[in-house]
């Protein structure tokens, strides 16, 4: 049957009002002089407020599950938690850049309406209730994103780290399209609700064939292993900025979109996708912490280190269906993963200059004799990353070890700190590098001058990641309920 | 008249206020400041204590200056404190020792100065921390937290080899931890709560038992150290500045032995009892072993650290002796004695080893390329006469003369050992000679003979930081030695209670008891 009631367009608020924010910036950039450009970066930053503030009340008043667009729209507590975290990050993502980018004279407005845009597909994404609308809005993320890459046009890497990520990701696509294809024929439905009920009743063989191909669209949006090799390339060559824009927001939609699909479209497949999961979250851990330790570039090095980041993320899926708190773990860890990888990027695009990327290792040597809160910044970071009390990363590990004892899988929370363990040696090199070495002669002479608006912005992310690790208690709740 | 005060909230959140205070002076301009700062921070911690001690009830095994809230609801996880009888002496220990780093560092640094400081009050409230922690997870952030101020400031400010040592001490440690902390997850999913006590007597079968007791130790085993994962620690000592040696060897160390006491010995009896040889046969190869080590080390620094492990191993040997003695004697007044002289045992091992550790650091402060090397000194005592005779006291602790601290845990230990099993407490007992043959040989060649070079012909003496640092440590020292009551008294209900609650169940309820502790 066929529901011809209009759909209820309150509900898709902060999507609107940042599509008619994004043509009314569009055609403001154009009438902009050059030296007025700020103005476009104020206005999508206001975008993001009023997106921000038009999710809240939805959450305060809406606390059970809305659907609405003919099912392919849904509005819970899920979704709009999702939403504030992309917000968010994105938000504190395009102040980072501000800096970057205009001494770099890259696309200065062009850069932040794409980025619009991209915030745009993710907030679909997590409202996304049917097939569609997921491959809608990943496709308007990730477009916009291919652009954003090669938005840097003097840079070499930057236009053939586009062309890898623009292919690899068009494959994905492809696979995702190919999956929902099947599963469309199977079960003659795109709805998330409407698959979970017809392959709980008939379910087959073919459906798994189905299941393998939207997984590793999944994995390849992730950067887990295997579909990882573009996430390294990908981080190095694209403006930093960039790269800080990819390795955040965008891992929380992709967490987004993964529980639609595989925890609430198909909960009866429960055990084949946690049986791949398991050897994609070992992989991940493995390859990218062992692989992060030989790397000379600090860009390459977290590259490396998101990989091992999603295989943790994973750990809370896979433990997800036989205990209590796995789900809320995974979005605990990937939120907190976001704004610990946001702080670190930040701080990478913060240290380099025009014409001069300073990304290698070698470049931290001494920071703190040169910039001692910068330094205690990145140390916080780090820790948290390594996963270290008191910062916010060890309670997002230890979210996931409760839920992985809870599930029985005792040996793969061993299996994850011993990859932890690897993961602390990076880590604590970057942190040696900055404290234990004076600064080249070169860099010692140069001082670390920021301008206010980055300063504030770097403390309030090094505070919060050691403000959450003390009290944790809040977010871990706020990931609970949702879930 | 203090018992309203959250007294070890204080302790642990006040230097970490003076930290941040101290931090915020800014670069080395400003360094008395910071240098005043930590001082007072760190005395009035340890003034703190004497509230602490006084409203102390050493009759009664519980714990004491309760402190709970809720912590992190989705996990039930508290901030809960609290302390006994061990932990009591722990802390006034650690404050102490806080005070002498603090006091030392005012003169061993001089670049970082803030930083430096604040590494030690950081670690002073980290530490007190673990042993005023009652709930797991509380008891872990504390246990790692840390590591980052120790892996800092052996980084920061030690000897040439000193990224290899940090790194290496922080892994090695790290290590340890990660498993810990499954085994406490797996407990409190058994348990149904992070809180320490309740993992007592929690129905675990034997394979569970074992498994958890090799979690649980290899952990411990690190921190302590025991061999064959002590590796970390001569090269940790070696390369961190002397403030650091002396909280690694005064603190750190006692971390370890410490954890034995909290989790393995109550949580997991049954195994502790069936697997009591295998850390007897370790804790005597720490002994003997490590013992023979020591005595051919050129390195001063190094020579301490490895009679570090030495001694702990007679502290490890006196908790794991006691399952053996209540075995095969039923003894129980033996088993007590056994485990107070393990607990006696770090404490005097604090003072004399922390002192060592300092006196080693000015020497090489004196000498022009800061060496450490015994063939570079030389007839100190005649340029340094009163550094010479409290340095004596400080050895002969070490070797364990009657009178020093060093001899009580050490008696107590091989005492309670001799009655029980002959053999192992005649190996025990070669530490005495071993003790004496390194210590003394290396005080000899350091100290004895004629001024060898122009180096040591012009070291002056002791200034007045370093001769309050030292006085406060004789005392220390003399003390435990000749009048240990006080220690053994608020130690007694507590460990009696602990030895009980040790032991495989059914086991302590049959035996004669034949001290009361309840008293």
């Amino acid at each position: 049957m066929i529901d011809f009631a209009l759909p209820t367009f309150s509900l898709a608020g902060p999507e609107i009002a940042m599509l008619i924010m994004a043509g009314i910036i569009l055609l403001v950039d154009v009438m902009l002089p050059e030296r007025l450009r700020i103005v476009t970066y104020l206005l999508v930053q206001a975008t993001l407020v009023i997106a921000f503030l038009l999710a809240i009340p939805q959450y305060r008043h809406h606390s059970e599950v809305l659907v609405t667009f003919n099912g392919h729209y849904v509005v819970d507590r899920l979704a709009i938690l999702l939403k504030l975290f992309i917000y968010v990050m994105s938000f504190a993502s395009f102040v980072y850049a501000r800096q970057y980018i205009e001494e770099r004279k890259m696309l200065r407005g062009e850069y932040y309406i794409l980025g619009l845009f991209c915030v745009m597909g993710m907030s679909v994404m997590a409202s996304a209730y049917s097939l569609l609308t997921i491959y809608l809005g990943l496709e308007l993320l990730s477009l916009p994103l291919y652009a954003m890459v090669a938005s840097y046009k003097d840079s070499q890497q930057a236009i053939e780290a586009a062309m890898k990520y623009f292919i690899m990701g068009a494959l994905a696509s492809g696979l995702l399209l190919y999956g929902i294809s099947i599963l469309y024929g199977l079960t003659g439905s795109i709805s998330i609700p409407g698959i979970a009920q017809a392959i709980h009743t008939a379910p087959s063989s073919t459906v798994m064939l189905a299941l393998i191909f939207i997984m590793a669209a999944l994995i390849f949006k992730f950067g887990a292993v295997p579909f990882h090799m573009w996430v390294p390339d990908v981080y190095q060559g694209a403006p930093t900025t960039v790269t800080l824009f990819i390795a955040s927001a965008p891992k929380i939609a992709a967490f987004g979109i993964t529980m639609r699909i595989l925890v609430q479209g198909m909960p009866s497949l429960h055990i084949a996708w946690e049986q791949i999961l398991i050897v994609i979250a070992v992989l991940s851990m493995f390859m990218g912490n062992l692989l992060a330790i030989v790397q000379a570039n600090i860009k390459r090095m977290l590259a490396y280190s998101s990989i091992a980041h999603i295989g943790y993320t994973l750990l809370g899926i896979i433990a997800g269906p036989n205990s209590q708190h796995g789900y809320s773990a995974a979005l605990f860890y990937i939120s907190t993963y976001v704004l610990v990888a946001v702080g670190a990027f930040g701080i990478i695009s913060l240290l380099s200059r025009s014409g001069l990327e300073l990304d290698k290792l070698e470049d931290y040597r001494g920071l703190n004799a040169r910039s001692p809160w910068l330094a205690f910044m990145m140390l916080l970071l780090m820790f948290s990353m390594a996963g270290v009390p008191p910062t916010v990363g060890f309670f997002a590990k230890l979210g996931l070890l409760v839920s992985l004892v809870e599930a029985h899988l005792v040996w793969l929370a061993v299996a994850a700190l011993i990859f932890a363990l690897i993961g602390a040696y990076y880590y604590l090199r970057v942190v040696m590098l900055m404290y234990f070495e004076e600064p080249t002669e070169a860099y010692a002479r140069t001082p670390v001058v920021l301008s206010p608006d980055m300063m504030i912005a770097v403390t309030i992310n090094g505070i919060a990641v050691l403000a959450l690790g003390i009290l944790p208690s809040t977010l871990i709740e706020l990931c609970r309920i949702v879930i | 008249m203090f018992s309203h005060l959250p007294i070890l909230s204080i302790l642990i959140w006040l230097p970490l206020l003076g930290a941040v205070l101290v931090l915020m002076t800014g670069n080395d301009k400003q360094a008395n400041w910071a240098r005043t700062i930590a001082v007072l921070v760190a005395v009035l911690s340890l003034l703190l204590c004497i509230p602490l001690c006084l409203g102390f009830d050493a009759n009664s095994y519980a714990m004491q200056y309760r402190e709970d809230y809720l912590w992190i609801d989705s996990y039930k996880i508290h901030y809960s404190l609290g302390i006994d009888g061990i932990s009591l002496v722990m802390i006034v220990l650690t404050n102490f020792t806080g005070l002498l780093v603090v006091l030392a560092g005012i003169e061993a640094t001089k670049i970082r100065v803030a930083q430096y400081m604040a590494t030690f009050l950081t670690m002073q409230a980290m530490i007190v921390g673990v042993f005023a922690s009652m709930d797991a997870i509380l008891f872990y952030v504390f246990w790692e937290g840390m590591l980052i101020p120790m892996y800092l400031n052996i980084g920061m400010w030690g000897s040439a080899n000193r990224e290899y040592a940090s790194i290496k001490f922080f892994l090695y440690t790290f290590l340890g931890s990660l498993l810990m902390l499954v085994a406490l997850v797996y407990l409190a999913q058994r348990s149904g709560s992070f809180e320490i006590q309740s993992f007592y007597h929690l129905p675990l079968n034997l394979e569970e038992q074992k498994l958890l007791f090799f979690a649980f130790l290899l952990s411990f085993a690190v921190k302590v150290p025991m061999w064959p994962v002590h590796t970390w620690l001569p090269d940790a000592h070696t390369e961190a500045p002397a403030g650091g040696s002396v909280v690694l060897a005064a603190l750190m160390l006692k971390l370890g032995v410490y954890g034995f006491l909290r989790f393995n010995m109550p949580i997991l009896p049954v195994a502790c009892q069936e697997l009591a040889w295998v850390m007897i046969i370790l804790s005597l190869i720490a002994i003997v072993y490590i013992g023979l080590i020591a005595i051919v080390q050129t390195d001063m620094k190094k020579l301490i650290a490895y009679s570090s492990i030495s001694h702990m191993g007679i502290a490890t040997l006196g908790c794991f002796m006691a399952y053996d003695i209540v075995k095969d004697s039923q003894n129980l007044q033996s088993a007590y004695m056994s485990l107070e002289g393990a607990v006696v045992q770090m404490v005097s091992h604090a003072f004399g080893s922390g002192a060592m550790f300092l006196g080693v650091g000015w020497l090489a402060d004196r000498y022009y390329n800061h060496s450490r090397l015994i063939k570079s000194y030389g007839g100190v005592a005649n340029t340094m006469p009163v550094f010479a005779a409290f340095f004596m006291l400080f050895a002969l602790s070490n070797v364990g003369l009657p009178g020093t601290a060093g001899f009580v845990g050490e008696f107590m230990v091989i005492m309670s050992a001799m009655r029980t099993h002959f053999w192992v407490a005649m190996v025990a007992a070669t530490t005495l000679i071993l003790g004496a043959s390194y210590t003394l040989w290396m005080y000899k060649r350091v100290f004895f003979g004629e001024v060898t070079n122009d180096q040591v012909a012009s070291f002056k003496d002791l200034n007045w930081i370093e001769l309050s640092n030292y006085l406060l440590l004789g005392i220390g020292v003399l003390w435990l030695g000749l009048y240990p009551e006080p220690v053994i008294r608020v130690l007694q209900v507590t460990l009696g209670h602990l030895l009980v609650q040790s032991m495989p169940f059914g086991v302590a309820m049959n035996l004669p008891v034949e001290f009361s502790y309840f008293a």
